[in-house]
Order: structure tokens, then C-alpha cells, then sequence
């Protein structure tokens, strides 16, 4: 999204001569105490000393941070990372090919894809989580139609599990590979790929020699956009996996909502933002050494 | 565009959309089959189709509640995110001045990190200020999370105008204000409304900030569908989930149909 956004703004035509301070008095207002101060606040609670019931008294403990290191937590964060990454590498291998072949479509064909696609994208992550529950429960969708084809003996449940978490994540961060690939190769400059077609490349080989290479910030930026995506995935999780298959964000929430530690909560919150705007920086600072 | 396409295998490629398209739509097809069941369980294929609990849905003041937030919600936090991003996207845009490019990486700032962060953040602002669990939370909460959608629609609305016309409304007499208003604002308007609809379908569908934010007295419809779905399956939640399926498909569908969406997501403008 970001990436967009840079994009998007142009270059001054002139520096500032004109400023506007008056037209910037509302989202001043509303984005300092509203988009700054709740992260300011985590980082104070998260320091706080904890006080059972859901409540916390400012103080400066590391406690929290402490805790994050023994194995249990230490062990969901590295699940956490590790099922992040594997999600963004199988989300772009698909949504690379995909974004590429829906840009080569007449632009009519286009809008349907982009239609289907934002819609997909906007879907509730409850709603997605319900409809893969669904389809893979025992009596309803792919169980039977296995058993049709003869790969099943009997309808089994496919879900809770990773293989349910895992397809399910998929489908939740496609639409996003699609949305990073799209600007850039819909405005591949074809002649590239023509002219490694006449000096004899096939397919497959313009593919890999030509369009890979020019694409790959793109390819960086989309793999962290949907790392950091599932790492702050909870419904998924939570509903189509076991306790084993939970990622950091359903830990935060169970401590927020079971364990009422907000202070710990905060903690992980923090470790969590920390991850994520470290690579968001990474993703800006390569991207900024391209151009 | 034909050489190009006869070099891809048009089948293999062909072949391959298919499939994406398969695993796309196939969860949605089948939850939209589910809601026409009669019987309270689940069962694919329907056994005899009816539209049941879509009555069922429409007369439950638990779900028509949940729609009536969800509803107040998204129009009037989608307004928030367009009233926060326009100031800013023209700022950005006439002046580049530093301050500008703050407030739009401020408003970037909750599109890129987990939105769980975000929620927890604002659970402990409202509980601090003693002013918990209310709407109007969840609407200003949603409005700031998904200002940057609006940013950045306007902003590729800002960036087609050609500046010429401001120095020509200037140099007719035109204060800064007048050529905003006259000049600017009905340029953009387009891309504002595309802005709005993006930010009130992804406020629409978003769950855990309202859920931590208001979620136990302002109940949105991804909130009760979670809630139902922890006490076991009904179609009613299935009902639900088509009721989403449309909203989305409708408002899409219209910007497709009025607004150059492959634009609106940055490939090149329509050359016809």
C-alpha cells in the first residue's frame, strides 16, 4: 500500500510556496491522538507492572519483555515467523504467474478479475475462515468430492489443522500479491519480453531471465506485505487451527480476553510491531536504493 | 498484444487462471449454497432449497442489529477516512511540503503493521479516557485504520491533473481556495468516491479492531458471525456471509462500471 502511495504522489512541480496549514488543523487533530498516541500508550504498558483483573500501575519493569523469551512464547513467535514466510513464498509463486497472465487479458476481461478480486480481498478474514471450515468439514464440499473421485475411502474432516490454516491464508493474502504485482506488470514494457522472444528465448525463458529480474522489488515488496499480513492474522488461525497451530496475534488476544494481562499483552504487541516496521523500513530502504 | 499472447502457451496460461478462479470462488460458491438449507445443519448440496433463513436473518433483532452498526459504521467511518486523507493527498500534492508527508506516512503507519497492534492500542486509549465500549470509538478507530485507502485513490486522482489549469485559474484571478473548489475538487471527485467505497467495504468486513475496540456492546456483523461460529454452524451465519458477498460484489461492480478501476490500481490510463 505504501509502495502505491509513493508512487502515486508526484514530485512537486515548485517547492512549497503556498502552505495550508488551515486544511491540515482536522486530520492533524483526529491522526496525532488517534493514530499516534494508542501506539505511544502499548509502549508504555507494555513497561507497566501488571495487576490481575485487567488492570496495570505505570512503573518500568522488563518483566514482560522477559517473558517473551522463555521457550513457550519464544516458540510462537518463531512458528510465527516461520508460517508468515512460508505463506508469503507459496502466495507469491501463485500470485506472480497470475497477476502476469490477468494483465496480458483485454482490459474488459481485466475489470471482471479486478471486481473479483477486490471483493475477495474485502471479505471478512471471519468470513473466510468460515467459509474454509465449510468446505473442509466432513459432511459438506471436498471430503465428499474426494471420496467421489475415489482419493478417500470415507469423508474425513479436514479441519482443525495446518494444512486447513495454511490453504485457508492463502486465499486471504492472494488478492494482496495481486494488488502489488498489478501496477508494475501491467505496465511491463512488452517489447522486453518480444525482443528476448526473437533472439530465440522461450516462455519459460523470458519469464525467468527477463520478467523475474525487472520485477524483483516488487517481489520483496509483496512477500513482506503478506509476512507482516499473516502475522497479525488471528479468526484464521484460531478457528481452523488446534492450540498448536495458534500464531502470536491469537496469544495476544487470548492474554487481552482470557488471561486479562494487558501489560504482557502490550509486550507481545510491541515485539510484534517491532518485527513488522523493521521490515517495512527494510522493504522502503531497498526500494529506495533501486531508483 | 496478440504476439504477446501467442507467446504464452495461451492455454497453459489459460488453464492456470482457471484454477486460481476455481480456488477463489469455490469456498464462496459453497457458503452461498449452505444458506439455502432448510434443516438447522449444514448440508452440501441443499436438501430442498428454500430461503428460510434469510427470514429467519431479516426478522432476528440480534442480526439486524449487528447489521444496523456495521451499516452506521462503514458509512460514517468512510467518511472520516476521505475527510482525513483529502486535506492531506492535496497537501501532499500542491505543496510537498514536509508536514504533509508526516501526516500521509502517519495514516500509512496503520496499513502496515498488524491490525491487532492497532486494536490493543486503542482497547488501552479509550479505557484510559474512561470512555469505553461506544460507537462512535469503532467509527473514528475504522476512519484512521483505513484513511490510507482514500490517500491513496485521491492521490492517483491528484496526480492526473494538469497543473497548467491551476496556473491558468490563478492567473484569471482565482484565490488558492476557489481554485481548490472550482477546479480541483471536481476532478478528484471520482476518485474520492472510489476511495470512500474501498475504505467502507474493508470497514464492512473488519473484525478484530472493532472486536477489541467496542466489540462487547456495539456488536458489528464480523463480530456476531464470530460469536455464532464459536457456538457451532447455522445457515443464518451462511445468510450472513452472502449478505457480505454481495455488498462487496455491488460496490465493486459499480466502480468497475463507472470508474477505471485498472487505473484506481495503477496500471496505465485507458487508451481509447
Amino acid at each position: 500500500m505504501a509502495e502505491v502511495a509513493a508512487a502515486a504522489a508526484p514530485p512537486a512541480a515548485e517547492p512549497a510556496k503556498r502552505r495550508w496549514p488551515t486544511g491540515l488543523i482536522l486530520p492533524s487533530a483526529v491522526l496525532w491522538p488517534l493514530g499516534v498516541a494508542p501506539l505511544v500508550l502499548l509502549a508504555i504498558v507494555s513497561l507497566a507492572e501488571n495487576v490481575p483483573g485487567g488492570s496495570y500501575v505505570p512503573g518500568f519493569e522488563a518483566t514482560h519483555y522477559l517473558r517473551l523469551l522463555e521457550p513457550r512464547y519464544a516458540g510462537v513467535l518463531f512458528y510465527s515467523l516461520w508460517l508468515s514466510a512460508l505463506v508469503a513464498v507459496i502466495a507469491v509463486t501463485i500470485g506472480f504467474p497470475f497477476t502476469y497472465f490477468v494483465t496480458r487479458q483485454p482490459r474488459r476481461v481485466q475489470v471482471l478479475w479486478l471486481v473479483g478480486l477486490m471483493t475477495v480481498l474485502s471479505l471478512s478474514e471471519v468470513l473466510v475462515a468460515f467459509a474454509w471450515q465449510v468446505l473442509l468439514s466432513r459432511n459438506i464440499g471436498l471430503s465428499k468430492i474426494l471420496v467421489v473421485v475415489g482419493l478417500l475411502e470415507s469423508p474425513i474432516s479436514l479441519q482443525p489443522g495446518f494444512g486447513a490454516v495454511l490453504v485457508a491464508l492463502v486465499y486471504l493474502v492472494l488478492p494482496y500479491t495481486f494488488l502489488l504485482f498489478y501496477p508494475s506488470l501491467s505496465r511491463f514494457d512488452r517489447s522486453l519480453t518480444e525482443a528476448a522472444g526473437t533472439m530465440g528465448a522461450g516462455p519459460g525463458q523470458q519469464f525467468l531471465t527477463v520478467v523475474l529480474p525487472v520485477m524483483r522489488i516488487p517481489i520483496f515488496g509483496s512477500l513482506l506485505l503478506v509476512f507482516v499480513y499473516v502475522l497479525g492474522a488471528y479468526v484464521t488461525p484460531s478457528q481452523l487451527g488446534s492450540p498448536e497451530h495458534w500464531t502470536v496475534s491469537v496469544y495476544i488476544t487470548d492474554q487481552v480476553f482470557t488471561v486479562y494481562n494487558l501489560p504482557f499483552a502490550s509486550a507481545m504487541a510491541m515485539a510484534l510491531m517491532v518485527v513488522s516496521v523493521a521490515l517495512v523500513l527494510l522493504s522502503a530502504k531497498i526500494g529506495e536504493s533501486k531508483r | 498484444m496478440n504476439a504477446v499472447l501467442s507467446h504464452l502457451r495461451p492455454w497453459g496460461a489459460r488453464a492456470f487462471l482457471a484454477l486460481v478462479a476455481v480456488y477463489l470462488a469455490l469456498p464462496i460458491l459453497v457458503v452461498s449454497a449452505v444458506s439455502f438449507n432448510e434443516k438447522r445443519r449444514l448440508v452440501f448440496p441443499p436438501e430442498n432449497p428454500t430461503f428460510l433463513w434469510y427470514g429467519y436473518f431479516l426478522n432476528d433483532t440480534a442480526w439486524m442489529n449487528a447489521f444496523g452498526n456495521s451499516l452506521v459504521i462503514a458509512v460514517s467511518s468512510a467518511f472520516v477516512a476521505c475527510a482525513l486523507a483529502l486535506p492531506i493527498a492535496y497537501a501532499v500534492w500542491a505543496t510537498n511540503s514536509r508536514y504533509a508527508r508526516l501526516l500521509s506516512l502517519v495514516s500509512g503507519i496503520q496499513f502496515m503493521m498488524p491490525p491487532v497492534i492497532i486494536a490493543i492500542g486503542y482497547l488501552l486509549f479509550w479505557a484510559l479516557l474512561g470512555h469505553v465500549g461506544k460507537i462512535e470509538n469503532t467509527i473514528l478507530a475504522h476512519g484512521v485504520l483505513f484513511s490510507p485507502m482514500p490517500l491513496v485513490t485521491i492521490s492517483v486522482g491528484l496526480s492526473a491533473i494538469d497543473r497548467s489549469l491551476l496556473d491558468a485559474a490563478a492567473t484569471m484571478g482565482a484565490r488558492p481556495s476557489e481554485v481548490f473548489r472550482t477546479v480541483v475538487l471536481p476532478l478528484v471527485l471520482p476518485y474520492i468516491v472510489a476511495g470512500y467505497c474501498f475504505a467502507m467495504v474493508l470497514s464492512l468486513n473488519e473484525f478484530i479492531v472493532a472486536y477489541m475496540v467496542a466489540g462487547f456492546s456495539v456488536e458489528t456483523l464480523p463480530v456476531k458471525m464470530l460469536n455464532s461460529l464459536r457456538g457451532g454452524f447455522t445457515p443464518a451465519m451462511a445468510v450472513g456471509s452472502v449478505f457480505f458477498l454481495l455488498t462487496s460484489l455491488v460496490v465493486f461492480g459499480l466502480v468497475g462500471l463507472f470508474g477505471d478501476l485498472p487505473r484506481l490500481l495503477g496500471a496505465e490510463s485507458r487508451k481509447d
